[in-house]
């Protein structure tokens, strides 16, 4: 079995940022988000406020930067959107090492690269520190319709065990001398992603079956109750409260 | 004046029909009474699962009746028929699909209402019964093949069931978690129904055994004379392993 890929994002520790309550985490993580989206652009000092506040939530957490540096990369896709506003922009145009870019595009491109850079290792913190079973607890203490936190929940549960069918598939493909190279050989892989959602879906009626024969009757039951003290949500909620405050103070003070 | 107690397992002229028209069982009737342990056997497509899923009302029989311990199987009482029933089916991965071990034996007996220390005692009890304790806390699929389909039949005895269903319990099994299996099985104190055409097993755990084919039960008796019939075997599909000398069988 593969194993390990749905705690991936997953990095064990003790620290009371991995203790905390996943609702108490995930709340704060979303208004903290919030925050930093509605901090006005031109205030470059609270971006780095939010950066030094995110920075000093990783050293509490004891997680390596460099590996969280490395998990940003995912947003890279965006921010090479941000990059091209610059250059198509309309409006007044400024020089920049002898580019002709549009001043209201560089401020679109640096507002997309902040608040997404900040939101993206807002979400890489909390992945680290939470597993991903309680950070569908969390959703659920967080009142989310507990169908999609059950889908989910089997999403990952099962996504093990379908990565496992595939290399599975794949081996015996290649077993048989399969050795796709070109487009027109993509038709047995096209086969095995039909069988694979076939397989899948029984699969899932066989679960069903199974769930149904140990008295499932449409809701999961609570095994644990998580609920977080007022002082848990106290804790929490002080770096959304920062955050709000330095939104607050950069509205204030706009020129 | 006390009655006999009700069998643990009663069907009785059980017929149905899939919903595409395939008739899958002809007029099903056996009787296993309390603490037995009973081999289903039969060829592949011989109607044994679709037998087995009559036994908690997944399915509900066509014409004929179920009753376990002396319910009947009707949709008015499926929550206390599954209860009482306990399926542990073929492929482990499809019956743990909780996060922990733990949680997984917890979501029969939480279906049932059990909270708190009661549910904790419940599973603990149930993953002593198949020697999986220490492995409480891990995510299933991390475990091997053999201890999946221990926790497996853990998830189904913290229900503390009448019955307990194996469905093929030795397939993918290596010889090592077969015999543990084995071990556990004939350890425990109730009624079992085990599915197989792994006919040595059967005879190794079960004194006696129904031989299904074409969706009718056509033998009954002890596992041992059933096995020494060859002609019976070779007209239900069932083949003894290699080597295997069923003469043998008749002098146990």
């Amino acid at each position: 079995m593969g194993g390990g890929h749905s705690h991936a994002l997953y990095l064990p520790g003790t620290s009371p940022l991995h203790r905390a309550r996943p609702q108490c985490k995930l709340a704060a993580a979303f208004l903290f988000v919030l925050a930093v989206v509605a901090t006005p652009r031109e205030a470059f000092w609270a971006f780095g406020v939010y950066a030094l506040l995110l920075t000093g939530l990783a050293r509490v957490a004891r997680l390596p930067l460099p590996t969280l540096a490395r998990r940003l990369v995912i947003e890279l896709p965006f921010l090479l959107f941000a990059l091209f506003l610059p250059l198509v922009g309309q409006g007044e145009r400024v020089e920049v090492l002898g580019l002709s870019l549009a001043r209201e595009g560089l401020w679109a491109a640096w507002n997309i690269v902040a608040k997404g850079t900040l939101g993206v290792a807002t979400s890489v913190i909390l992945a680290a520190t939470t597993p991903v079973p309680e950070l569908l607890r969390g959703l659920e203490r967080l009142r989310l319709p507990a169908a999609f936190t059950t889908v989910a929940g089997f999403m990952v549960r099962y996504a093990d065990v379908i990565v496992d069918e595939v290399r599975r598939m794949r081996i015996a493909r290649i077993s048989r001398g399969h050795d796709p190279r070109w487009i027109w050989q993509a038709r047995a892989v096209a086969a095995t992603a039909g069988t694979l959602f076939i397989r899948s879906y029984e699969r899932g009626e066989r679960v069903y079956l199974a769930m149904v024969s140990r008295g499932w009757t449409g809701s999961m039951p609570v095994l644990q109750e998580l609920g977080a003290t007022r002082g848990q949500w106290l804790a929490a909620l002080c770096l959304p409260a920062l955050a709000a405050l330095v939104a607050a103070t950069a509205w204030g003070t706009r020129p | 004046m006390t009655a006999a107690p009700p069998p643990a397992l009663e069907v009785e002229g059980v017929a149905f029909a899939y919903p595409d028209g395939h008739q899958a069982l002809f007029g099903v009737s056996f009787r296993i009474q309390p603490g037995e342990r009973v081999a289903l056997l039969g060829p592949n497509g011989a109607g044994k699962t679709t037998l087995v899923l009559q036994c908690n009302g997944v399915l509900l029989p066509g014409a004929g009746r179920v009753a376990v311990t002396g319910l009947p199987v009707a949709a008015e009482h499926l929550k206390e028929i599954r209860r009482r029933v306990g399926i542990v089916f073929q492929d482990p991965d499809d019956q743990l699909f909780m996060p922990t071990v733990a949680e997984d034996v917890a979501f029969g007996p939480a279906n049932l209402g059990l909270r708190g220390a009661e549910l904790e005692t419940r599973v603990k009890a149930a993953l002593a019964a198949v020697g999986m304790e220490e492995h409480a806390a891990r995510p299933p699929h991390h475990l091997s093949f053999g201890q999946r389909r221990r926790v497996a039949v853990a998830t189904v005895l913290a229900m503390e069931p009448d019955i307990l269903i194996l469905d093929e319990p030795s397939s993918n099994l290596d010889p090592a978690s077969r015999r543990e299996l084995a071990e556990i099985v004939t350890g425990l104190d109730v009624t079992i129904l085990m599915v197989t055409h792994d006919l040595p097993y059967a005879l190794q755990l079960c004194p006696r055994a129904l031989v299904m084919n074409g969706g009718a039960i056509t033998a009954d008796g002890p596992t041992a004379e059933l096995l020494a019939d060859a002609e019976l075997l070779a007209a239900n599909r069932l083949e003894l392993p290699f080597g295997f000398d069923p003469a043998a069988l008749r002098v146990r």
